[in-house]
This record gives C-alpha cells, sequence and structure tokens, in this order.
C-alpha cells in the first residue's frame, strides 16, 4: 500500500540526506550485482535489514515490499531453475530480493519532495540536455498515482463482476488503460496550469 | 481583465468554439451549456491550458500565455488529477516552488493557506487518504496559495455531497478573486453577477445570472 510508502520517522535513516540514500541505493545495486557469492547477498540482505530496525520499521513494511513482487520473483526462479539449477536461482532471486528491499528502504524513510530534491541533487552534474525537473517530477508521480491506479483497477474489477465478467482480463485492461492514459493527459494540463515549465 | 476576441477552437478539425467574444470584469461569472457544448474549453482557455485556434485572448490587453497561467488558478473537477504530491505540504509547495520562490516564504504561504481553510491538521496527511471534500479543499488550497488573481473551476463540486459543496461554495463566496464557475448545478451560480450560457460552441446567453438560468431551463423543456 502506498499508506507504506514514506513511513514518517525521525530516525537516524531519516534523517540521512536524500543524495546520500540515492547514492547508497546506486552502491549497493552495484556491489548487489559484483558479487558472486551467495552469502555475500546474505549479508548484503542482512544489512538492508538491520536498516529497516533502525527506520523502526516493521517486518510488514519490508514483506508489502516484496509481496508485489512475487509473481515475477517466482517466474525468474522457475526459468534458472530450468536454466541454472535451484542453487543459481536461489542466488539471482536473492539478488532481486535484496535490492527491491533496499529500494522500499528509501522510500519508506524519504518524503516524496525530499526524494525529488536528492534527485536533482544527483542530476546536478548531467548534461544541460537532461530534463533534470521533468525527471524528478516524473518520480514523485510515480509515488502519488500509483494508489489511485490501484483504486481505479479496483473499481474496474468490481464493475466488470458485477456484469458476471470476473475472469476477463481484457474487461479489466482496456478501461483501465484507457482511463489510465485520459487521467494522464488531465494531469499533464493540471501540472502546467500549475506553472510547472 | 481577461478579453476574448473572436476565439475559435477546433480539435480534429472538429470546431469545439465558434468566434467567442467576452470580457471578462464582474467578480462572479458562471458559465453553463449541456455536455459537449464548448463550456470547459472556455474555461480552458482562460488559464491557457487550451490555446485557440484563432482568435485572441487577453491579459490587460496582452496576449501573454505564461503571464494569464500565472494570473489564472484552475480547479479542476476530479482532485485527484490535480494533486501531484502524495502529502499534502509538498503538493501545496508544488506551485510555489515552480514560481522559484524561496523556501521560507513557500513555507509561510503553505500555513497561512492551511490556516484560512483550517486544513492545517491534514498538512502531513497522504493526499490519497483524504476525503472528497478535503481533496477539493487542498487543489483549491494548492491554487490559493500561489496567489492568482482570478480563479477559474471547472465543475468543482460535482463529485461532492451536499455538506462539502456547501462548505466548498462557502469557501469560494468568501473569496476576494474573480472567479469564473462552470457548472450544471444551476442552484449554485444564481447568486452570482453574471452567467454565460455556451451551446455548440457559441455563446446564446449572457447577462444577470437569473434571467441566462431562467431561458436556460426554458430550452431544457422545449
Amino acid at each position: 500500500m502506498l499508506t507504506d510508502l514514506h513511513v514518517p520517522g525521525d530516525s537516524p535513516l531519516h534523517r540521512v540526506r536524500p543524495l546520500a540514500k540515492i547514492l547508497g541505493l546506486m552502491g549497493l545495486c552495484t556491489g548487489v550485482f559484483l558479487v558472486d557469492a551467495g552469502w555475500l547477498v546474505g549479508a548484503l540482505g542482512a544489512v538492508v535489514l538491520a536498516g529497516y530496525a533502525l527506520a523502526g520499521l516493521a517486518a510488514r513494511h519490508a514483506w508489502a515490499a516484496l509481496r508485489p513482487a512475487l509473481w515475477v520473483l517466482a517466474a525468474i526462479f522457475a526459468a534458472q531453475v530450468w536454466i541454472a539449477g535451484p542453487a543459481a536461482a536461489g542466488f539471482v532471486v536473492g539478488r532481486f530480493g535484496v535490492l527491491i528491499l533496499a529500494a522500499a528502504l528509501v522510500t519508506l524513510t524519504t518524503r516524496s519532495s525530499e526524494l525529488v530534491d536528492g534527485i536533482l541533487a544527483a542530476l546536478h552534474f548531467a548534461p544541460r540536455w537532461v530534463p533534470k525537473r521533468r525527471i524528478a517530477l516524473a518520480i514523485s508521480l510515480c509515488l502519488r498515482f500509483i494508489p489511485l491506479v490501484r483504486s481505479v483497477l479496483a473499481e474496474i474489477r468490481q464493475a466488470q463482476q458485477a456484469r458476471g465478467l470476473d475472469r476477463n482480463l481484457s474487461a479489466v485492461l482496456v478501461p483501465l488503460v484507457v482511463r489510465t492514459l485520459k487521467t494522464a493527459d488531465e494531469v499533464a494540463e493540471a501540472i502546467y496550469a500549475r506553472s510547472f515549465d | 481583465m481577461i478579453r476574448l476576441r473572436d476565439v475559435h477552437v477546433e480539435k480534429d478539425g472538429v470546431p469545439i468554439l465558434r468566434g467567442i467574444d467576452l470580457d471578462l470584469t464582474q467578480h462572479r461569472i458562471g458559465i453553463i451549456g449541456r455536455n459537449g457544448s464548448g463550456k470547459s474549453t472556455l474555461a480552458r482557455l482562460l488559464n491557457g491550458i487550451e490555446t485557440p485556434t484563432r482568435g485572441t485572448v487577453e491579459l490587460d490587453g496582452a496576449c501573454d500565455r505564461k503571464a494569464l497561467r500565472r494570473a489564472v488558478g484552475f480547479v479542476f473537477q476530479n482532485p485527484d488529477n490535480q494533486i501531484v504530491y502524495p502529502i499534502v505540504e509538498e503538493d501545496l509547495a508544488f506551485g510555489l516552488k515552480n514560481l522559484g520562490l524561496p523556501k521560507a516564504e513557500i513555507a509561510a504561504r503553505i500555513d497561512a493557506v492551511l490556516e484560512r481553510f483550517a486544513l492545517t491538521p491534514l498538512r502531513t496527511c497522504l493526499t490519497h487518504q483524504l476525503s472528497g471534500g478535503e481533496k477539493q479543499m487542498i487543489a483549491l488550497a494548492g491554487v490559493l496559495v500561489m496567489d492568482p488573481r482570478m480563479i477559474v473551476l471547472d465543475e468543482p463540486t460535482t463529485l461532492l455531497d451536499l455538506w462539502n459543496k456547501r462548505a466548498f461554495m462557502a469557501a469560494i463566496d468568501a473569496l476576494a478573486h474573480r472567479v469564473v464557475v462552470v457548472s450544471h448545478d444551476l442552484d449554485l451560480l444564481r447568486g452570482f453577477d453574471r452567467v454565460v450560457h455556451v451551446e455548440d460552441g457559441a455563446i446564446v446567453g449572457d447577462g444577470s445570472a437569473g434571467a441566462v438560468i431562467d431561458d436556460y431551463i426554458a430550452r431544457s423543456q422545449c
């Protein structure tokens, strides 16, 4: 739930500058893919979980971050078992799990406006042609509109269930995409109307 | 003052507005019309969201879209599409940051607008958890905090219950700003200084609220 995308607090992790968190996340992501020993990935995972404890977050926050990705992780696991065997599959899925938990830890301990400021700071030295403010705004919009899209999805599913179409994927996806695109147009207009250039 | 002269808007070759001439001088102006009549397009022209295919939209005699956008705030029908940040105070700061204001002034303006509408308890709330009425008030606050000269509201009460509608319109009534409201709620516009009736992209009625609304009702019964 987006309710848990940011958990207010005053922990040391909450107080760390957003730019430092973003750079730390980038470093950890790189590190996770550089190491090739399972125990090292496990150690990085333990560090991330320690971060959850340090930030005063509950196990449900970590679970909420992992849960939406379980289907994807299961698919990756199955493919890797077939390609390289169960040990390699566990290693690959472990890597992704650590990445998801680490990314969630950053969003859980950082307000979206701070995250945007941090992204802008991280993009400070990017070439002039890089649309820095637009990139930062796009990320904040993702955070804002996840629950909106989710509520639209729930609404459409209920409407289709009421019409007896509860197992029809296209009956849910088509109106969802149409409404999401229409919403995107209106949001773009609203952003323009609020003096964003 | 905003002045529209011979404004035409076409979309994909379809005329939406045809030869609109308007001088917006009154304090409270309502726009009415059937669905698809072009009234929302007309409202969007006033903030520069929409641009005329032909004709001009002038602010104090000049055609400056950026100045128009700065001078005219716009409140959309659905606040969910207007609120762009997950936390109330962050969303209120969005427009102010776009104006390049210093942090201290941004904070002061947010304090003031929250206090003005008794929204201070919502300051750190998640926007998607607010009620419909609260969201619409935050959307209005997000516009007012930018200190526009005029506010355009496109069917602002459509999604509100009776109580929230009354509270929202009381907030609008208390504003010193010039206000333009697009609405199907005729009772809402009865006390306005002027009502403009748009049909098929043209103005077919323009005058005192009572006369234009009565004519609109009479036409609907034909």
